[in-house]
């Protein structure tokens, strides 16, 4: 049943590459912006890579959000699953799944590219993809409980951001506080081991709020 | 036999409580006025100033009772919020939503009366230490509480959602409660706890304690006003609200 409902987003995903393509552009876009705003000393540039690098990486996951579930909810699909036998629960962990690979493992990809732009050391930019990689998931899981609330509700893309933005900081912090750990010759272990244990009681709880606002939004 | 049982949902009703409330509600005033006197007056005129703070240490009468609100509310919140999702009490839904903007209140005059005692004792309005950060995501999850029952038109739907927002949020409480523990940054730890006397003087402590205990009736009454507002709104189509209101003219 996993698998159906992971396979099923991604064929749908890989149908439409042009909101894949767009979301990895706006995280690029976005990264690239901070040196012409602030200016380009490398020595500035290496301490804000991390911050810079993540905030970013929350941007472009709140932008592909509202399609987790809005394009199922439109043509009446979400209905259909939430009747199915299965939980629903699982079917929101299979959407979360597909969610992050497509929205979340391209930024992990192009994060050393990007880091390198920041002149970031090689330990920094592995650490950097590392948290990435940790971090993305509790990223799509956090997410979808704010996709799951706004589905449906007018002014739903700005609504979104206001609630999930604040669940995020903490993913955030432990994130670019990783990066800055390595930077400043600290090792980055603590801050990571934190992001792992938000990530899995991330996408492991979530999927529950999320089936429930699912209820409540399909009413 | 029935009538012999006390019933415990009398007042889980609109009906049954908006007038209870009514009646409720210039008791909480009053003893808010009452304990607020004596608590500020005991904080500015009795307390003795402060060895190393000097006078500017007054503003904890505020900054604490404040801070501590807008952590209990947001519990208290969360609590009704989760007993309307549970057992579909649509009473509870309300007073969740009657909460929230005084729980939005208290946090933002938490950082308010905190920026204000920072600059002189710590130099600097702000700081991204943990506790003010996460007291600042409190305010930010309030707002969003606020902003998501604004945008949901059914009243039903909208407290449903809002239920579910206000306990995924309570994750954040504990964090802010501990932070200073576990993160030992530049707010300082509790002066106040269960476990061990306090660390500071009696008289500054029943300031204290008297103030919280002035923002406990003013949140009561202004939440009891707040529910009976929202009461009238939402069941505007019953004959109980027709009644009230042809009787006032």
């Amino acid at each position: 049943m996993l698998r159906a409902v992971i396979g099923r987003d991604l064929r749908l995903a890989m149908r439409r590459q042009a909101d894949i393509v767009a979301a990895m552009f706006f995280f690029i876009i976005v990264v690239s912006l901070f040196p012409l705003g602030v200016g380009p000393e490398p020595d500035q540039l290496r301490r804000m890579a991390p911050g810079v690098l993540w905030v970013a990486a929350l941007l472009a996951t709140m932008l592909s959000l509202p399609r987790l579930f809005a394009d199922d909810h439109r043509d009446g699909t979400l209905e259909q699953l939430a009747l199915a036998p299965q939980p629903l629960g699982l079917i929101v962990l299979g959407k979360v799944i597909a969610h992050w690979l497509v929205a979340g493992l391209p930024l992990v990809i192009l994060a050393p590219v990007l880091g390198i732009q920041f002149d970031l050391s090689r330990d920094a930019l592995a650490v950097l993809t590392v948290s990435l990689l940790i971090g993305t998931p509790a990223l799509s899981g956090i997410g979808a409980i704010g996709a799951a609330l706004t589905l449906g509700v007018r002014g739903g893309g700005v609504l979104l951001s206001l609630l999930v933005l604040p669940l995020y900081i903490p993913v955030l912090i432990f994130g670019a506080g990783a990066v800055d750990a390595t930077v400043s010759g600290l090792g980055p272990q603590a801050h990571l081991s934190l992001l792992g244990a938000l990530a899995l009681g991330g996408v492991f709880f979530a999927p529950w709020p999320t089936a429930a606002a699912l209820r409540v939004a399909l009413e | 036999m029935t009538d012999r049982v006390i019933n415990w949902f009398k007042y889980a009703s609109p009906q049954t409580f908006y007038p209870l409330a009514g009646k409720l509600i210039p008791w909480f005033w009053a003893l808010a006025a009452l304990f607020g006197i004596a608590g500020l007056a005991i904080g500015f005129l009795i307390a003795p100033t402060d060895a190393q703070q000097g006078e500017g240490y007054r503003i904890i009468f505020l900054h604490v009772p404040a801070s501590w609100m807008s952590m209990f509310i947001y519990l208290v919140m969360a609590f009704w919020a989760g007993i309307g999702l549970a057992f579909n009490i649509r009473l509870s839904g309300m007073m969740a939503s009657a909460l929230a903007p005084t729980g939005a209140l208290f946090a933002f005059l938490s950082l308010w009366t905190g920026a204000l005692w920072g600059k002189p004792m710590w130099g600097t309005w702000w700081v991204w230490d943990a506790r003010l950060t996460s007291e600042l995501i409190l305010l930010f999850l309030y707002i969003g509480f606020i902003a998501l029952q604004a945008a949901i038109d059914d009243p039903r739907r909208a407290d449903k959602a809002g239920a579910i927002l206000a306990l995924v949020g309570v994750v954040n409480i504990p964090i802010i409660y501990f932070s200073v523990k576990w993160w030992n940054t530049l707010h300082q730890g509790a002066s106040v706890s269960l476990t061990k006397a306090p660390s500071m003087a009696a008289m500054m402590l029943w300031g204290m304690l008297l103030c919280a205990l002035a923002c406990w009736m003013y949140s009561i009454a202004i939440a009891l006003m707040r529910v009976r507002t929202i009461m009238l709104e939402r069941e505007r189509h019953t004959d109980w609200v027709r009644e009230l209101l042809d009787e006032k003219g």
